[in-house]
């Protein structure tokens, strides 16, 4: 007798053809054909070192050690870190821009971990219950037709940003998955019982079916020469190859991006740089510069519609501390990447680095609230209502004046 | 209450063929208290074992900076990469004896102690040289220390060489001291904010970006001399006095005394002990324990006088510890480690492993199934929360992993019927038993019942 029509037909209490594992992978019209690509920055980013107010009368003396060399000028009033120079050429096409002195709503604890759950929760504070869900779920719990394939959260961690009702698929470039169908089936009958298991297996499998891993690997072949090619000016700047996990990412959300997918997601860290700064922070936004950049070249024509949000979770002490790096901060900056961004502006308040302007006496004073860059990217982005915004997606946001993020 | 099986799964490393299981919670107790046999038997090298050696990587790298151009630099060169090979040799030794000692010693309760009171003193520096031996600093740091009392566990973490440098306290100088003012010099922040986040208070904990303050000048002078370790150097030390959490330490000529007091009592601290039993009955019993629980094992704790071994059998005398329901999903170093266990594999096949075998079937999965080796993200550690293991792309690490790996430490895989039986004992479901019978073959028959749920929780 044929295993599977055993299978299927005498199992006592267990219905394969219920099972998840069995549904075929369906694709669905996406809601809106814009692309967006959300980067956590973990560990805290010093935005006054990336994005650098150097017309500020301030801001050479306070930071005297950490900055090694001059990066390019940016407007006269802010200069790029010099290991961001490799984004220049998208500066100088309008395909990139940044905020100054923003924050989420997070004060005074200063712990990376709350700070960032509170920017992937996209909430006022964490109500001390820890968060339910994450703002780019709720994002997609709002608008109609979303399919798993709508969003990828890439990478081996698991995002709040992304969690919640609304599927979202997950995976990392470096897992690999293949099996029997036979195996398939029964490893669908055995997690019946555990729904946590169970989900995440037939997620797994299902993704496996979307994604051709020998396909996958030649094509990665293929945009890695490509990249190579398109980073040579980047390499020689930074003195360092295109390689390494981040890249991998930027690659596997680009192909994504390029199907059916329209929201990626993902982190980097290192950007937590209490000492030696000058190296330290250059490494990071050597990889953060790559990881644009490579998605620009994955993307081909899609760039043209794709926005990149970069944030993290506070800033950094504006005085440097005693070991050529900075502590932990409150005010920050963000980076708005792609072709359909509004590129070539500093957005945002400039606050200021008198004594008196700064937060609690050492802290670049927050001007703007984060979350409305991204409220009002998505909006222009993709048309969603702003009281969507205000209430659902980012609740107790108020969005103001409209900072003109899209194009 | 107490069940053995329970306990060999939810407080040790799984059950094996041929090994006993607990047979108390005053048996487990005994074992912890007794001399550590596993360190003896499957030995690695504490880390001040390893100065002399890191010395010597020192002068081969100043060595080679030095050498003029030509023969003598390749020669240096060819000099500081081989001694750069060899000593990455201690990290492959030191996963390989950790794997052992879990997949083999009869006490798993200790194991598991040391793997949760590492990961809540991670010290993974990207430094070279050092991220080969986070081991090292294990063995030195915790595992002596995780049956005493909390306060000496933590004085060995934040006076450790692993520590100092990883939170960049080594360089941290008092800003009004002659060093501090001068150019590259002074305080840093990073390890007196983790201590009270972390270590000991918990985020939620009463404390204040001045109480972070605080510490961290209180703290300078904790420092590192190459070659010799740690060191409490004078020189780089703020004069007190401190004030934290409402309390003044030190003043006049600083002494390490000074710091071991502030240390002795943030240990003891209500909230340490509140942070402290909530994280340990998160990490072995649920991501939401029951709150009856907590309390009662931060209350022995705080009436020990901080004792840890009063916490632990706090933990296992409880009630709320015993639900025989396995909620928590067994992350992936202990599920490589339980499947080892489960599967028999012989000692031999462990300790023979290369360096290469250890890439593949282990450094690599790992960093798949989302926990690469003593290689957290952050100093916060791996995550206690269950949602974090339980991806898709970390069960496709998994599953590949248990398809593929048991036949090459095997050689010839069990029946996966009788399996079944002997890796999940009466906990064995019968859509596991149907599965481990009808599938294809032996690999994926073993790689299925290492699937299932009750081998994934416990």
């Amino acid at each position: 007798m044929d295993r599977r029509v055993f299978l299927k037909s005498s199992l006592v209490g267990c219905s394969l053809a219920a099972s998840p594992l069995l549904t075929p992978v369906s694709f669905a019209a996406a809601p809106w054909d814009t692309r967006l690509v959300v980067i956590i920055l973990r560990g805290g980013m010093d935005g006054l070192d990336a994005v650098r107010p150097v017309g500020d009368k301030n801001f050479a003396s306070v930071r005297q050690r950490v900055m090694r060399e001059d990066g390019p000028d940016l407007n006269g009033f802010y200069a790029l870190h010099p290991a961001l120079s490799p984004l220049m050429p998208l500066w100088k096409a309008g395909e990139l821009s940044m905020a100054q002195a923003v924050s989420t709503p997070y004060r005074d604890k200063r712990s990376h971990f709350d700070g960032q759950d509170i920017l992937e929760a996209g909430t006022p504070d964490l109500n001390g219950q820890g968060v339910r869900d994450g703002w780019l779920n709720r994002l997609l719990q709002n608008v109609p037709g979303v399919t798993a394939e709508t969003s990828f959260a890439i990478g081996r961690e698991a995002l709040l940003i992304t969690k919640g009702k609304a599927p979202v698929s997950e995976w990392s470039p470096d897992a690999r998955l293949n099996l029997s169908p036979q195996a398939e089936q029964l490893l669908g009958l055995i997690s019946e019982a555990d729904p946590a298991i169970h989900s995440a297996m037939d997620e797994a499998l299902r993704i496996a079916q979307l994604v051709d891993f020998a396909k996958e690997d030649a094509e990665q072949a293929k945009a890695m020469a490509a990249m190579d090619t398109a980073m040579e000016s980047a390499m020689t700047q930074t003195g360092r190859a295109g390689r390494g996990e981040h890249v991998d990412i930027a690659r596997f959300a680009a192909l994504r991006l390029r199907e059916e997918t329209r929201i990626a997601t993902f982190s980097l860290g290192g950007w937590d740089t209490h000492r030696n700064q000058a190296t330290s922070l250059a490494t990071a936004l050597g990889r953060l510069s790559e990881t644009i950049l490579t998605l620009k070249a994955g993307l081909g024509s899609v760039w043209e519609k794709t926005a990149v949000l970069a944030m993290t979770e506070f800033g950094r002490t504006v005085r440097e501390n005693g070991t050529a790096g900075t502590d932990h901060g409150t005010g920050g900056a963000m980076f708005m990447a792609g072709g359909a961004v509004r590129g070539r502006q500093v957005l945002g308040t400039w606050p200021g680095l008198d004594e008196a302007d700064l937060y609690a006496g050492r802290d670049l004073m927050p001007t703007r609230d984060v979350r409305s860059y991204a409220a009002w990217a998505m909006r222009d982005l993709m048309g969603i209502e702003k009281s969507t915004l205000e209430r659902a997606i980012f609740p107790g946001l108020e969005m103001g004046a409209q900072p003109q993020v899209i194009l | 209450m107490f069940d053995p099986t329970l306990a060999a799964r939810r407080f040790g490393t799984g059950q094996a063929t041929g090994l006993r299981l607990p047979t108390d919670a005053e048996s487990m107790m005994r074992a912890l208290k007794a001399p550590d046999a596993a360190a003896q038997t499957w030995p690695v090298p504490v880390f001040s074992e390893h100065l002399s050696e890191l010395k010597a990587l020192r002068d081969l790298g100043a060595a080679k900076r030095k050498a003029s151009p030509g023969e003598a630099a390749k020669a240096a060169d060819q000099a500081l990469r081989s001694a750069r090979r060899k000593f990455r040799r201690h990290r492959v030794h030191g996963a390989r004896q950790f794997l052992a000692r879990g997949a083999f010693a009869e006490d798993g309760f200790r194991e598991r102690l040391t793997w949760f009171w590492s990961d809540h003193f991670t010290a993974a520096t990207r430094v070279p040289g050092l991220r080969s031996i986070g081991a090292a600093y294990i063995e030195e740091a915790i595992r002596p220390n995780i049956t005493g009392r909390f306060a000496e566990l933590l004085w060995a973490v934040v006076t450790h060489p692993m520590m100092l440098v990883y939170l960049d306290q080594h360089v941290s100088a008092g800003p009004s001291t002659k060093l501090g003012k001068r150019r590259g010099r002074g305080l840093n922040e990073n390890l007196a904010r983790e201590i009270l986040e972390l270590h000991t208070l918990g985020v939620k904990g009463q404390y204040r970006q001045e109480d972070v303050r605080a510490l961290a000048e209180l703290l300078t002078g904790l420092t590192v001399k190459q070659g010799e370790g740690f060191m409490f150097r004078a020189a780089m030390a703020e004069p007190g006095p401190e004030r934290i959490l409402g309390k003044t330490y030190g003043g006049g000529a600083p002494k390490l005394a000074h710091i071991r007091l502030a240390i002795e009592d943030l240990a003891a601290h209500p909230d340490t002990a509140q942070h402290l039993a909530q994280k340990l009955a998160v990490h072995f019993v649920s991501d939401t324990p029951d709150p009856a629980l907590t309390a009662y094992m931060a209350d022995q704790f705080l009436k020990s006088g901080g004792d840890l071994m009063a916490l632990y059998a706090a933990l296992l005398e409880h009630p709320g510890a015993w639900s025989p329901v396995p909620r928590n999903a067994v992350p992936p170093f202990d599920f490589l480690v339980s499947s080892i266990r489960a599967l028999t594999v012989p000692e031999r096949a462990i300790e023979t492993l290369s360096p290469k075998d250890l890439q593949r079937g282990f450094f690599a999965p790992l960093q798949v199934m989302g926990q690469p080796w003593l290689q957290p993200d952050g100093p916060d550690g791996f995550s206690e929360n269950d949602g974090a293991w339980v991806t898709p792309q970390g069960l496709a690490g998994r599953i590949s992993w248990a398809m593929t790996m048991p036949s090459r430490l095997l050689g010839k895989l069990p029946d996966p019927r009788d399996f079944v039986l002997s890796a999940l004992g009466p906990e064995a479901d019968p859509r596991t038993v149907f599965a481990a019978q009808a599938a294809e073959n032996r690999a994926e028959g073993i790689g299925l019942v290492l699937m299932s749920p009750r081998f994934q929780r416990r």
